[in-house]
């Protein structure tokens, strides 16, 4: 094949397939939660480390990752405290964080391509160091969800009845606030900081509406998320599109896809049964007719 | 199943002297009861009262203010009566967020007895899982999605989940909310069962006053404060009168007459 021909298109799928299975591993627990919204601040926040380290010239992803930690374990804090009345919490962090980093990016000499390598990702520029480090990470947070799955599945049920459970939430969820703020920053790498929370939302809506039993809602998740990515990208290589762009809208028609089917094949199967019976009805009829 | 171990024979429960407010308000003055094992307490109280939050501080859930809750003779924040204690809340927050989980993966919940990093590849069920199910009636939707079910048969799924740990003491929050009248008297008489042949004890919050009177033995009326707390058959309208604040007649009439 000649996209594998590109060392640049070998690594942007690895990395993209790392990051869809990834991002919706850590997604379903926030969606179950009723707190996507998480995503979205977190992103934004992302941002205005990626302000701070442009300011700094320090390496601007590890300042994204210090910014985004301390923020989602702020969140966790005010959640476990019975403080966080939800929403507005949320948006009042977007909106603080975006005028942050606006402010700190006109300091730091204004608005430059490397700006917009974040806002809109920049996947094609992967080298092998942010690869490896995009892997190591990847396999801490999948490796995460499934040892701790036990504890994250009673967590997102109810905190009440898992800490009447014994189950030590607040270890649970300040964990999962950690991890959620790292994938929001490999994330950001390949679809920029605008739709990151499209990869930690969409695929898991798509999984939970066809799945039966919350093990099988994650690894379908995790697989539209691998799916979308990978082909996103290819079809963004051929089309010349924006690959971050082209990997969230495939996952829209996925997802649209998915449950269009799924919806469709339930009316099938009603119709079939609803018909059947009356083709049993009709037979019997004939039947007791020739006799 | 229902066999119950003995660490300590005291009181399941006792508050002394519990304060609770949600900033300068006090929802929860100076309540002190204690709850002896086999007991089946009612707390009864209008809307507002202090119920919910004064289930929340015997569970742990939220730390006294000031006074001590003891479960089973120690904090229930430090967790050592995990297992003796089933909790049925009145409602669960997840249920409006299309839960993918099926019936039975949620009784099994109820089994937890700490980290197992290979806990995703088992399946959920056993022997336990299918007592409770049937117990509570689900047998026949264990494999349903509990967001497609009605709330009554959400209300049985919770129920399921705490008695599968085969509980010493059961917390009920509102418990036949969303029920219907046959349903509820099933689920009355399946309490009755748990405290009488099993011994169970068992704190229920309820707004029915006529079947409090029918099947506790005990009742504590809180508003805010404790208004009465002794024997159902001491309770009188003129008690009744104090908590609601005006003479429920027409609610307790058949029930004072009917009480055993």
């Amino acid at each position: 094949m000649e996209i594998l021909q590109y060392d640049f298109m070998v690594r942007a799928l690895i990395a993209g397939a790392i990051v869809g299975a990834m991002a919706p591993a850590i997604g379903i627990f926030l969606v179950l939660r009723r707190l996507s919204m998480i995503a979205d601040s977190l992103s934004h926040v992302a941002l205005a480390g990626v302000a701070v380290g442009l300011l700094l010239k320090t390496f601007p992803p590890i300042a994204a990752l210090g910014a985004t930690s301390v923020a989602a374990v702020t969140i966790e804090q005010l959640r476990a405290r019975r403080m966080m009345p939800g929403d507005a919490a949320l948006a009042i962090m977007l909106y603080t964080a975006l005028a942050l980093s606006v402010v700190i990016i006109s300091l730091a000499g204004g608005f430059n391509v490397d700006l917009f390598s974040y806002l809109f990702g920049s996947v094609l520029t992967i080298d092998w160091a942010d690869l490896w480090l995009v892997g190591a990470l990847g396999a801490l947070i999948i490796g995460f969800v499934v040892i701790f799955y036990s504890e994250l599945a009673q967590t997102s049920f109810d905190n009440d009845l898992a800490i009447t459970t014994g189950v030590p939430v607040n270890a649970v969820n300040l964990g999962l606030a950690i991890l959620t703020g790292a994938t929001i920053t490999l994330s950001m790498r390949v679809v920029g900081v605008l739709l990151v929370g499209a990869m930690l939302v969409i695929p898991v809506i798509a999984g939970i509406r066809l799945a039966k039993g919350l093990r099988s809602a994650i690894a379908l998740a995790m697989l539209i998320g691998v799916v979308s990515s990978v082909s996103g990208l290819i079809i963004a290589f051929y089309a010349d599109l924006a690959a971050g762009g082209a990997v969230v809208l495939t996952s829209v028609v996925v997802l649209l896809v998915t449950v269009g089917a799924s919806s469709g094949l339930a009316r099938v199967r009603r119709t079939r049964a609803l018909r059947g019976g009356a083709e049993e009805a009709v037979s019997a009829t004939v039947s007791s007719a020739q006799r | 199943m229902f066999n119950l171990s003995n660490g300590f024979s005291g009181p399941c429960l006792k508050l002394n002297g519990v304060w609770y407010g949600y900033g300068a308000v006090p929802v929860v003055e100076d309540v002190s009861f204690t709850v002896q094992r086999g007991e089946f307490m009612a707390v009864l109280g209008p809307n507002g009262s202090g119920k919910s939050t004064l289930l929340k501080l015997a569970l742990g859930l939220v730390a006294p203010q000031c006074g001590s809750v003891e479960l089973f003779g120690s904090p229930p924040s430090k967790l050592r009566a995990v297992g003796r204690v089933g909790y049925v809340p009145q409602k669960v927050d997840s249920l409006r967020s299309q839960f993918p989980s099926a019936v039975e993966e949620i009784v099994s919940q109820g089994l937890y007895r700490g980290f197992d990093p290979m806990g995703i590849f088992r399946r959920p069920g056993g022997p336990t899982v299918t007592e409770a199910l049937e117990t509570a009636g689900l047998t026949a939707i264990r494999s349903h999605r509990i967001s497609s079910l009605s709330v009554g048969q959400q209300q049985r799924v919770l129920f399921a989940r705490a008695l599968v740990r085969d509980p010493e003491i059961l917390v009920l929050d509102e418990p036949v909310a969303g029920i219907d009248a046959a349903g509820q008297e099933r689920f009355y008489a399946l309490l009755r069962r748990l405290n009488r042949d099993k011994g169970m004890s068992i704190v229920m919050v309820s707004h029915d006053i006529g079947a409090v009177m029918r099947e506790a033995t005990t009742v504590a009326c809180i508003n805010r404060t404790i208004v009465f707390h002794g024997d159902t058959h001491a309770l009188t309208q003129k008690e009744l009168g104090k908590l609601y604040g005006f003479s429920p007649d027409v609610l307790v009439h058949d029930a004072l007459h009917e009480h055993r």
